[in-house]
């Protein structure tokens, strides 16, 4: 068993980030998750594992200080919360485009706008379908603890390297802030030997110069940059992951993530203790989506209520896995508020049972 | 005088008070500060100092003016 | 004497400004924003412009600058305050409109803006109020913090190798010819209370005779942020902040009225 420690999400976070043996990370405050800096720079891992830890001028510097770096084939990461997430978006539409690895993590909070501290999962849209422009994907991982809070800063970087692409770990101001007992993964030495066949860490004799960029003036040439970006995206099914939850027999079927999922999990267990056979899907991954377990479920169960702290998001998504099959409806708080069990199986009762 | 339910405690006014006129109460307000009050109001000289230096503007100020 | 004697109407010397709401400000006992608060309005009510100011609110411990001050108000994204009153006196040029930006706000997101509104010379007035931290957001370091200093995300102080030098920009932008009334003033005593009170009166005549850009820094305590009781607060800030962030007027009437290169160095 590794090192076990009651952290906060934040934390967690700051954490694995420096046991992954990760080259930088650089941030700016913002609640909430400020914390994953603070934590930083009180640890700092420049004396340990010599890992850099810089407090940019605003999001847009640091999303560009990741950008820099990641060029140079290095690991590095990010964090920031909605508002912040936002001025991110051109550079992550940059770090799509020259198809750089890199780990963005962001604490979702209540918008749109400046919005709330309170936690949210209103990004979902903006996670999974682009947020920046252009036609590019990011890997999205949807942590619902603070385990795996920790386990997946390695784990993002892991897919982030193989497929050459940006990655974010889309968490909400309640896991960020919330306090769990988590089992630390052991110190990962800096790597010091990877590819450097194209990366600007200084052209030596035996190569051409590299050049990071994402522009492509011949549109013949940007047509085949986009079909290769599509067919990495396409190839990221084979990493899908999801979770089930009573789900063999169930009638009915929530699909949730994050805290919502936690939310549900009771749900389900209340309803199940009623003698309700509801069942729960927790996507973790929501690009790639699992699309294909949803259409699976959809052949057993009568109604899909797509549970989130939004106003109706990932919804859309189910819908079209489903693609008619069934009814799939949204319960949701947006703007901050969260729900409670009791409010989702009001939900269940009104919208999916009362239809029948 | 000052509003006792506003003022926070912060003491700001009694170290810029040129006659000691002003302390800190023991009592607390509803929200738990000692809030400052005239000690010594003899002293008072109607100078404002205090008034002006408040973060919240709790003070209003009085001054009987000689005719 | 009788206190109902004294406290007659017209033995009145001083009391808040109307132009203040009611509500209790929800800055930390002590802290310096109130009074700015304070002033600002007294001067818009001095001088009878509250139908016709309007005020730009930041991110940062003044983002509730609006539930205070009883005149209309934006709420600006963070740093970007310069830009939005840019929008509105442009389209308005005979409103009064002004910013009231923090230093994380001013000096670290928001520096582009903040330059470019100065080179413009907008007609605004930009208020800075500078107390080397990030106060809303839980203490952490800002442009302004002083080397050695302490904050959440500089726990062993700050070092200008890592993190850079603290950022002098008033004494930036007071080199920009847009900008025409630059000063730096504090409010932690009744005199200096005053000084900032007479700019403030200064900037606001200053935009009525369309005489370009008003830069008022205000270097102020962050007793939270710092970890000090308010008194305390504002003793280690003219202990600490005030050697290198002096007060007084840089420049005036497009003129500059101090050795700069001795202040930036």
């Amino acid at each position: 068993m590794g090192e076990l420690r009651l952290m906060k999400g934040n934390e967690a976070i700051a954490e694995a980030a420096i046991r992954a043996g990760m080259d930088a990370y650089f941030g700016y405050p913002i609640t909430p998750q400020s914390e994953v800096l603070e934590y930083l720079t009180l640890e700092n891992p420049e004396e340990t594992t010599g890992m850099v830890v810089l407090q940019a001028e605003s999001e847009i510097a640091a999303i560009n200080m990741v950008y820099g770096a990641a060029g140079t084939g290095k690991k590095v990461m990010t964090s920031s919360s909605s508002p912040g997430i936002s001025l991110k978006m051109e550079g992550i539409s940059y770090i799509a485009g020259a198809e750089l690895p890199c780990l963005i993590v962001n604490v979702v909070r209540g918008g749109p706008g400046l919005g709330t501290i309170q936690p949210s999962q209103a990004d979902y849209f903006q996670a999974t379908k682009g947020g920046g422009h252009g036609d590019y994907r990011l890997i999205v991982l949807a942590p619902a603890s603070v385990q795996e809070m920790a386990d997946f800063v390695d784990k993002g970087m892991e897919l982030a390297f193989k497929y050459r692409n940006p990655v974010m770990i889309l968490s909400d101001g309640l896991i960020g802030q919330m306090m769990e007992k988590v089992e630390l993964p052991e110190q990962k030495p800096r790597v010091t030997e990877f590819d450097q066949s194209w990366v600007t860490t200084g052209k030596t004799a035996d190569r051409e110069r590299n050049i990071i960029t994402s522009l492509n003036l011949d549109p013949e040439k940007q047509y085949l940059h986009n079909m290769h970006l599509q067919e990495k995206y396409n190839s990221m099914k084979a990493d899908v992951k999801y979770e089930m939850f009573d789900c063999d027999d169930a009638e009915f079927l929530l699909v949730a993530y994050g805290s919502s999922a936690r939310i549900c999990q009771k749900a389900v267990d209340v309803a199940r203790s009623r003698g309700k056979k509801l069942g729960l899907l927790r996507p973790i991954t929501l690009y790639p989506f699992p699309d294909e377990i949803i259409s699976k479920l959809a052949r057993q169960v009568k109604g899909i209520l797509s549970v989130e702290l939004n106003a109706g998001q990932m919804v859309e998504d189910v819908r079209l896995a489903v693609n008619g099959r069934i009814p799939v409806y949204h319960y949701g708080t947006p703007g901050g508020k969260i729900y409670s069990p009791d409010d989702v199986l009001k939900a269940i009762e009104e919208k999916l049972m009362g239809g029948y | 005088m000052v509003d006792i339910e506003r003022c926070k405690g912060c003491e700001v006014c009694r170290v810029n008070c040129p006659t000691d006129t002003i302390a800190m109460a023991s009592e607390v307000n509803g929200k738990g500060y000692h809030y400052a009050y005239m000690e010594n109001p003899e002293s008072c000289t109607g100078c404002t100092n205090c008034a002006i230096v408040c973060p919240d503007g709790v003070i209003t100020v009085y001054r009987v003016k000689s005719n | 004497m009788d206190i109902m004697e004294i406290i007659k109407p017209e033995n009145l010397v001083h009391q808040r400004t109307p132009l203040m709401t009611d509500a209790t400000l929800s800055y930390c006992p002590g802290c310096g924003h109130g009074t700015v608060h304070h002033l600002i309005m007294e001067v818009v009510q001095e001088l009878g412009i509250q139908e016709d100011t309007i005020g730009i609110a930041p991110v940062g411990c003044s983002v509730l600058a609006y539930d205070f001050m009883d005149i209309d108000m934006s709420q600006a994204a963070h740093g970007r305050a310069p830009a939005v009153a840019t929008g509105i006196k442009r389209l308005w040029p005979e409103k009064y409109v002004f910013t009231y930006q923090g230093d994380g706000d001013l000096a670290a997101i928001g520096t582009a803006e903040t330059i470019h509104a100065c080179n413009r010379g907008e007609n605004i007035i930009i208020f800075f109020i500078n107390n080397g931290i990030y106060g809303m957001t839980g203490g952490q370091m800002a442009p302004t913090t002083l080397e050695g200093m302490k904050s959440s995300t500089s726990p062993y102080g700050r070092d200008h190798v890592k993190m850079g030098y603290p950022l002098k920009i008033t004494e930036l932008v007071a080199q920009l010819p847009g900008t025409s009334f630059v000063t730096r003033q504090a409010v932690h005593k009744p005199a200096n209370v005053r000084k900032t009170k007479k700019a403030i009166l200064k900037a606001f005549e200053m935009q009525r005779e369309k005489k370009g850009l008003a830069f008022i820094e205000v270097v102020s305590n962050c007793n939270s942020g710092w970890k000090m009781t308010p008194v305390r607060s504002n003793e280690w800030m003219e202990e600490n902040m005030f050697p290198y962030y002096p007060l007084g007027d840089i420049k005036v009437d497009g003129k500059i009225v101090k050795d700069l290169m001795k202040d930036l160095m």
